[in-house]
């Protein structure tokens, strides 16, 4: 089987049976990121290029291991000391790189929608390494990875996401993937913080966090940016915590072997509080590692050696 | 030089004749007959084709002067010219803005030199499109603009807008508004709805186009001010303007192509020429401005010509220029889209792309009649064909319409009796 798109630029675009193998995959590839040995040469020969015109250690980090420990070259491209900030655009940063013969380039953007303008424009392969606020896939493939590690499989599982769902690609993402695979999403946000029409994608919006939560096998919380509060999006953080944020009453209703999940990084006890992030059915780290093997897995699908 | 077309489908002076003859002199139409042969220098034949009044475009972006390598009158009138149009108002967001005399006089002298069909500039209404201080209408009026508008920008200051009316009524100078308020609209850059969810793009909500439409009904009631509301794109905004007119309140409006044509959906793709202002919206508010036609809550098609250079176009979506190139798709749209859908009559569509644009504008033009002039078209309904924005005359090509498939070609275009455009597969 093969992936049906030279790119990752959504899991939008992706069907069922293309999630599952690349979660398969991953399943395999982090046998090597817990190996003492991780070196494999299944992108030996392979360029590999991160492009971020935004900041972010854990996700960059993560491709970079990723692609190092299958044996690619991995260059960075820091947007600020390159020809970026002299006023290029972004098709023509791309064509130069295709010119250089990059096999993949990992983006990631504050504009919604550049990944998929630089892959109608280039031949390398794009994957999105999250774009504004729209999706960043690879973040719900990990923590897809994680819930299936706990659970066997997704469908029917009942996964409750609490926050700034409006802005978080990883909400999106998530809600767009996990309906694919069949597990319910319900939802908790203050109303100026929830996307108009997400009802539509399927998933449920609920009157108080305790319904979000009830009889849920996954609790995802979404980081919450500070700077927000100016924009009358909520009024407080002291406020955002009080009705938001989530703590050991108001997730009684959960089954009991729930996931505590977050993408990070986590703003303690604004959007969790420091007892629930620290327990023990808190996932958090576990998707650190899922991280890298989701990205071994899709840099291996989409420019993999053909002979292995 | 005398000009006889033959044999065509004639609307004239409102009525479909058909096998109907005109006869052109120096820039007239100075007789029409059925079967009559008269001596001309030149003979058209317009069998199986309508001739109908040359179209008015009461809203359009020529970018000129400031902005040439988007389009200049040259190039927009031209493309105008082949979209059937042969009179067109024209937007005053240049560079400089047509906010003082000088403007507006380089815009006529030049479109009457090196033009394709007629220009009527729009002076801005406040100056610099800032806003805040009310531009020289009245000295605007005597160079020859034919309305006042800030299009492209909203007048946010009521207190401005309501100035801007009672000054502008006392000259004769129809206001024209682009509705949208900027504090609802929060750097959206399309429709706020599942597909802005969706693309993760921030949306413009549509009450950002409907308390502008309220609050400009609302002014001109209490004025006593005809207004004009530009590009209405939802269902909110229709049924405030039918409930005005209801009321009596001297208020027209225009709706594009675009409005009837697409929603929202087409942006899945982040596709930049399906990004304008106001943005395209859902299926519900499509329908609402088609009712809106068919009950002629909205008097107008209007092009919202905004043509735009390829670099402009070709970036990230929320970065891109808002609009896209009409003139040469006006026609086919409304005629495919309304007519052959079995929504507006042929004549009411042909009411608001001429006789309706030129009554808000106060030109004499809009019907084929003996003593005006014979600006007139001949198109083509029967024959479907497929739109190629390769083939526009206009320096832009930004257009959302590329490959569709629509009837309504128009094959010739004569403005004030002279040829300003014919199609390369009508013989003359």
């Amino acid at each position: 089987m093969k992936l049906r798109s030279k790119d990752l630029l959504g899991l939008y675009h992706l069907g069922a049976d293309e999630i599952n193998y690349i979660l398969d995959t991953a399943k395999d590839m982090k046998k090597i990121v817990l190996s003492s040995m991780k070196k494999v040469n299944y992108l030996q020969g392979r360029s590999v290029v991160s492009l971020f015109y935004e900041n972010s250690t854990r996700t960059r980090v993560s491709f970079e291991l990723a692609a190092k420990y299958m044996g690619a070259q991995a260059v960075n491209v820091s947007v600020n000391s390159s020809s970026v900030a002299k006023g290029e655009t972004l098709i023509d940063t791309g064509k130069t790189l295709d010119a250089m013969g990059t096999d993949i380039v990992i983006m990631r953007h504050n504009q919604s929608g550049a990944p998929n303008l630089l892959a109608k424009n280039i031949k390398a392969s794009v994957i999105n390494a999250g774009d504004g606020m729209h999706e960043h896939p690879t973040q719900a493939l990990l923590d897809m990875l994680t819930m299936i590690e706990e659970f066997g499989s997704l469908k029917g599982l009942k996964v409750a996401i609490i926050g700034d769902i409006y802005h978080s690609r990883v909400a999106r993402s998530n809600i767009i993937g996990l309906n694919k695979m069949g597990a319910k999403v319900q939802i908790y946000a203050p109303s100026t913080l929830m996307p108009v029409g997400i009802e539509e994608l399927g998933v449920k919006i609920c009157p108080t966090i305790e319904d979000a939560t009830k009889d849920c096998d996954v609790v995802m919380a979404l980081r919450i940016q500070l700077e927000r509060q100016k924009n009358a999006l909520f009024p407080t953080s002291n406020e955002y915590s009080k009705f938001f944020g989530l703590n050991p009453d108001n997730i009684k209703g959960t089954k009991k072997n729930v996931l505590f999940m977050h993408p990070g990084p986590v703003n303690r006890g604004l959007e969790m509080t420091s007892s629930l992030i620290d327990a023990d059915n808190s996932v958090i780290n576990k998707q650190v590692t899922n991280g890298v093997a989701v990205r071994m897995a899709l840099l291996y699908l989409l420019i993999g050696r053909d002979e292995l | 030089m005398r000009t006889l077309i033959i044999n065509g489908k004639v609307f004239l002076d409102g009525q479909i004749e058909e096998g109907m003859s005109l006869l052109v002199d120096d820039g007239i139409i100075i007789d029409a007959q059925k079967d009559i042969k008269w001596e001309a220098d030149r003979i058209i034949d317009a069998k199986g084709l309508y001739v109908l009044p040359g179209l008015i475009d009461a809203h359009c972006h020529l970018r000129d002067p400031g902005f040439e390598y988007k389009e200049d009158i040259v190039t927009g009138t031209k493309s105008a010219a082949k979209g059937g149009f042969t009179s067109i108002a024209c937007m005053p967001n240049t560079s400089p803005t047509v906010d003082n005399i000088g403007i507006v006089r380089y815009i006529i002298e030049k479109a009457k030199k090196d033009g394709f069909v007629n220009v009527y500039p729009i002076g801005a209404i406040t100056k610099g499109l800032e806003g805040k201080e009310l531009s020289e209408m009245g000295s605007m009026k005597e160079a020859g603009i034919v309305a006042v508008s800030d299009d492209g920008k909203p007048v946010m200051n009521g207190d401005v807008m309501r100035k801007a009316l009672i000054y502008a009524g006392q000259f004769g100078l129809s206001v024209i508004s682009h509705c949208e308020d900027l504090s609802i609209t929060d750097g959206g850059s399309m429709n706020e709805g599942v597909t802005s969810t969706i693309l993760g793009l921030r949306g413009i909500p549509a009450s950002s186009e409907d308390v502008m439409v309220a609050r400009e009904v609302l002014l001109s009631e209490y004025t006593k001010v005809p207004v004009h509301i530009a590009h209405v794109s939802t269902k909110a905004s229709v049924e405030i303007i039918r409930q005005a007119k209801k009321r009596g309140i001297k208020v027209t409006a225009e709706t594009c192509p675009h409005y009837f044509t697409l929603t929202e959906k087409a942006c899945l793709d982040y596709d930049t020429n399906t990004k304008m202002n106001p943005p395209l919206r859902t299926q519900v508010d499509l329908e609402a401005v088609i009712e809106g036609l068919r009950d002629d809550t909205i008097d107008i098609i209007a092009t919202d010509h905004a043509p735009h250079h390829r670099d402009e176009k070709n970036v990230e979506f929320e970065r891109a220029a808002n609009g896209i190139v009409g003139f040469e798709t006006a026609l086919s749209l409304s005629y495919t889209n309304l007519v052959e859908a079995g929504y507006l009559s042929f004549s009411q569509m042909l009411h608001k792309l001429t006789v309706n644009p030129a009554k808000m504008l106060k030109l004499d033009k809009g019907v084929l009649k003996c003593g005006k002039s014979a600006d007139l078209i001949l198109v083509d309904f029967d024959n479907e064909y497929t739109v190629d924005v390769s083939k526009f005359a206009s320096k832009s090509k930004n257009s959302p319409f590329d490959g569709f498939k629509v009837k309504g070609r128009v094959l010739l275009t004569m403005v004030g009796g002279k040829i300003s455009y014919s199609d390369e597969g009508f013989t003359l």
